[in-house]
C-alpha cells in the first residue's frame, strides 16, 4: 500500500527537485556575484570557496566607486538611456501611425526598410557610423551613443500593430472635432497603445543601459563613458585580478535593472512575451 | 448679424482640405524614422561594400581603390577561415540548443503552478542583466583553480576543466554562457505560443484518443511553428552578432579558438586600423546573413502553419 503511494508521488517529487535545481542554476551566479563582492581578496581565492563572506567588506564598494569617476559614468548611462527613449518615442509614434492608418505610394517599400533594419547588425554598421560621427565632430560627445538609435525598428513594428487595432470611428470623430493630427497621435492613439509602449520602452531601456559593443566603439574618453564600459575596464589591472572589486562594480551595474525587475517582474514578463509574433 | 458673429462663424468653419498637403502628410510622418534608418542602417551597409574595395586605414586622407585585393587576402588567411569556422560552430550550436531547449523547457513549465512561475522568472533573469556582468561572473565561475565549477567537478570526483583557458574548451564555454543568458527569453516566447493554442483542440485530440507524441507532432508543433520560425531567424542573426562575451572573456583566444566574425571585424577595424579589410569581412558577414535568411524563407515558409 505504502509502496503504491510512493510510486505515485515519486515522479512529482523528482519533477519538483529538478525544477528547484533549474532555479538554482539560474540564480546561483547572481548570488555568487553578490557574495564575492563582499569578500576580501584573500577569501576570494580560498579553496574550497566559502558560501558566505567571513566579513562583509562594504569597503569594496567604496573602493570601486573611488577607483574611477563612477558618478560621471552613472550619469552618462542615465542621460544616454533616457535620451534614446525620448528620441525614439518622438520618431516612432508618427511613423507607426502612418504605417497603421494611412495608405500612400511606396508604403510597402518604406516598411520593408524598417524590417530590414531589424536584421542588420551593428557589428557592420559601426564602421561607417564611426566615420560619420568623426566627420561631424561628435566623437567627444554623448551623441554617437544616442542618435544612431533614433529609429527603433522593433518599436515601429510593434506600435503599428497596436495602432491598427484602434477603430477608425474614434479617429474620424476626433477629426470632426477639429483635432490636429498631432493631437490624435499623442493624445488619442498613444494612450490606447499603453501596453505596447511599455514593452518597447522596457526593451529599449534594458538593451541600451546594458550596451557594451556600441559604446566601446564610439567612446575613447572617460567623459562620455557609460557604466558597462567602466565596469569592464575594472579588469584592466596588472597582476592578479581583484575579483571582489570586479564583482562589486558589476553589482552596481546590475542593481538598477534588478530593482526594476523585482518591482515589476510580472508586468515585465508579460510585456516581453510579445503576443502574436507571427 | 454683427461683424464679430460673422468672424466667429467663419473661424468655426472646417478648414478646406488642401489635397496636395494631405497627400504629402504621411510622408512627413515617416520622414524622421526613414532619415534615421537610412543614415544609420542603409547607408552604412552601402558604405561598407564600398570601403571593402579600398585599403583605407582611417587616417590617410585618400582612400585607395584596390579592387578585389581585400577579398583575396581574406580567403587566403587562416585566421579568417578560423573565424568563419568558429562562427559556424557557434551558430549551429546556438540554434539547435536554444530551439530544442526552449521547446523542452516551455513544455515542462507551462502548467499554471507557482513553482513554474518562479522557474520562469528565474530563467528569464539573465536576459535583463548586462552581458558584461554575465560574462564576468561566468569567467569567475569558470576560473580553473578556484572557480565554483571546478570545485563542483572536483567534489563529484571528475577532472576539472580548463574552460576559457584552453583552446579545446574555450568555444564550448562561451556557448554555455550564451545559452544560459538567452534560453529564458526564448523559452518565454515558446511558452506564450503554447498558451495561445486553444484548449478545445487538445480536448478534441483526447476524444480521438491521440497519443502524446501524435498530439505534439500533429497539433502542438505546427501551431507554434510561426514562433519557432521567428526564433530560428532571430537566433541566427544574434549568433552572428556575438561580440561582448568574447571580448570580455577571451579576447578571441586562446589561439583564436573563440575568434568569430564580429570580433574579427572589430579587431581589424580598430586594433589594426585596416578599415578596408575589415569592411570586406563585414560585407561577407552581411552576405552570409542574407543568404541564410533567404534560405530559411525558401525552406520553411511553406511548412510554417499560419492560422
Amino acid at each position: 500500500m505504502k509502496l503504491n503511494r510512493v510510486a505515485k508521488l515519486a515522479p512529482k517529487a523528482v519533477d519538483t527537485l529538478l525544477k528547484l535545481l533549474l532555479i538554482l542554476i539560474f540564480i546561483f551566479p547572481f548570488y555568487w556575484m553578490i557574495v564575492t563582492s563582499f569578500k576580501t581578496f584573500a577569501e576570494t581565492i580560498k579553496f574550497p570557496p566559502t558560501l558566505l563572506p567571513e566579513r562583509w567588506m562594504w569597503s569594496n564598494y567604496v573602493k570601486v566607486w573611488n577607483s574611477a569617476p563612477f558618478g560621471m559614468y552613472l550619469k552618462n548611462s542615465i542621460i544616454i538611456t533616457f535620451s534614446i527613449i525620448v528620441l525614439q518615442v518622438i520618431v516612432m509614434v508618427p511613423a507607426a501611425y502612418a504605417f497603421a492608418k494611412y495608405n500612400f505610394l511606396g508604403k510597402g517599400f518604406f516598411f520593408s526598410i524598417v524590417l530590414l533594419a531589424f536584421m542588420i547588425p551593428g557589428n557592420v554598421t559601426f564602421i561607417s557610423t564611426y566615420i560619420l560621427m568623426a566627420r561631424w565632430g561628435l566623437l567627444r560627445t554623448l551623441w554617437p551613443q544616442i542618435i544612431p538609435f533614433g529609429a527603433n525598428a522593433f518599436g515601429i513594428f510593434l506600435l503599428r500593430q497596436s495602432f491598427m487595432q484602434v477603430p477608425e470611428e474614434i479617429i474620424e470623430s476626433a477629426r470632426l472635432d477639429c483635432a490636429s493630427e498631432f493631437q490624435i497621435m499623442f493624445k488619442l492613439m498613444l494612450p490606447m497603445a499603453k501596453s505596447a509602449m511599455l514593452t518597447i520602452a522596457l526593451f529599449s531601456f534594458i538593451s541600451h543601459w546594458n550596451a557594451y559593443f556600441w559604446p566601446l566603439v564610439m567612446t575613447d574618453t572617460a567623459e562620455v563613458r557609460p557604466l558597462p564600459i567602466a565596469v569592464a575596464m575594472l579588469r584592466n589591472v596588472e597582476g592578479a585580478l581583484n575579483w571582489e572589486i570586479i564583482m562589486a562594480g558589476n553589482v552596481i551595474l546590475v542593481l538598477p535593472i534588478v530593482l526594476i525587475y523585482l518591482l515589476a517582474s510580472r508586468k515585465i514578463l508579460e510585456a516581453f512575451v510579445y503576443r502574436g509574433i507571427k | 448679424m454683427s461683424v464679430q458673429t460673422v468672424k466667429r462663424a467663419s473661424l468655426l468653419k472646417m478648414p478646406r482640405p488642401n489635397v496636395f498637403l494631405r497627400k504629402l502628410f504621411p510622408y512627413a510622418l515617416i520622414a524622421p524614422a526613414m532619415a534615421f534608418l537610412i543614415v544609420f542602417t542603409v547607408y552604412p551597409c552601402i558604405n561598407l561594400v564600398y570601403l571593402g574595395f579600398t585599403d583605407w586605414n582611417l587616417v590617410r586622407p585618400v582612400k585607395r581603390f584596390v579592387g578585389w585585393q581585400n577579398y583575396q587576402t581574406l580567403f587566403k588567411r587562416p585566421d579568417f577561415a578560423q573565424a568563419l569556422r568558429n562562427t559556424a560552430v557557434y551558430t549551429v550550436a546556438m540554434v539547435v540548443l536554444l530551439i530544442v531547449g526552449s521547446l523542452l523547457l516551455a513544455m515542462w513549465l507551462k502548467d499554471n503552478k507557482k513553482l513554474n512561475f518562479v522557474a520562469q522568472a528565474a530563467i528569464f533573469t539573465p536576459h535583463i542583466i548586462s552581458l558584461v556582468s554575465v560574462s564576468m561572473v561566468w569567467q569567475w565561475l569558470m576560473e580553473p583553480k578556484v572557480g565554483v565549477l571546478n570545485t563542483i567537478l572536483r567534489f563529484l570526483g571528475l577532472t576539472p576543466l580548463q574552460w576559457l583557458e584552453s583552446s579545446k574548451t574555450a568555444l564550448m564555454s562561451v556557448i554555455i554562457v550564451s545559452f544560459w543568458k538567452s534560453i529564458g527569453y526564448y523559452t518565454l516566447v515558446v511558452l506564450s505560443a503554447l498558451q495561445n493554442i486553444p484548449a478545445e483542440i487538445y480536448e478534441a485530440a483526447e476524444l480521438d484518443s491521440a497519443s502524446k507524441w501524435r498530439t505534439f507532432y500533429k497539433i502542438t508543433f505546427p501551431m507554434i511553428s510561426p514562433q519557432l520560425f521567428f526564433l530560428l531567424i532571430i537566433i541566427t542573426i544574434n549568433s552572428f552578432k556575438v561580440f561582448d562575451t568574447i571580448n570580455i572573456m577571451t579576447n578571441g583566444g586562446p589561439a583564436g579558438s573563440t575568434n568569430v566574425l564580429a570580433y574579427y571585424i572589430y579587431q581589424y577595424a580598430f586594433s589594426y586600423m585596416k578599415i578596408g579589410y575589415a569592411s570586406a569581412a563585414g560585407t561577407i558577414l552581411l552576405l552570409i546573413l542574407s543568404v541564410l535568411t533567404v534560405l530559411y524563407f525558401r525552406v520553411f515558409s511553406n511548412r510554417v502553419h499560419y492560422q
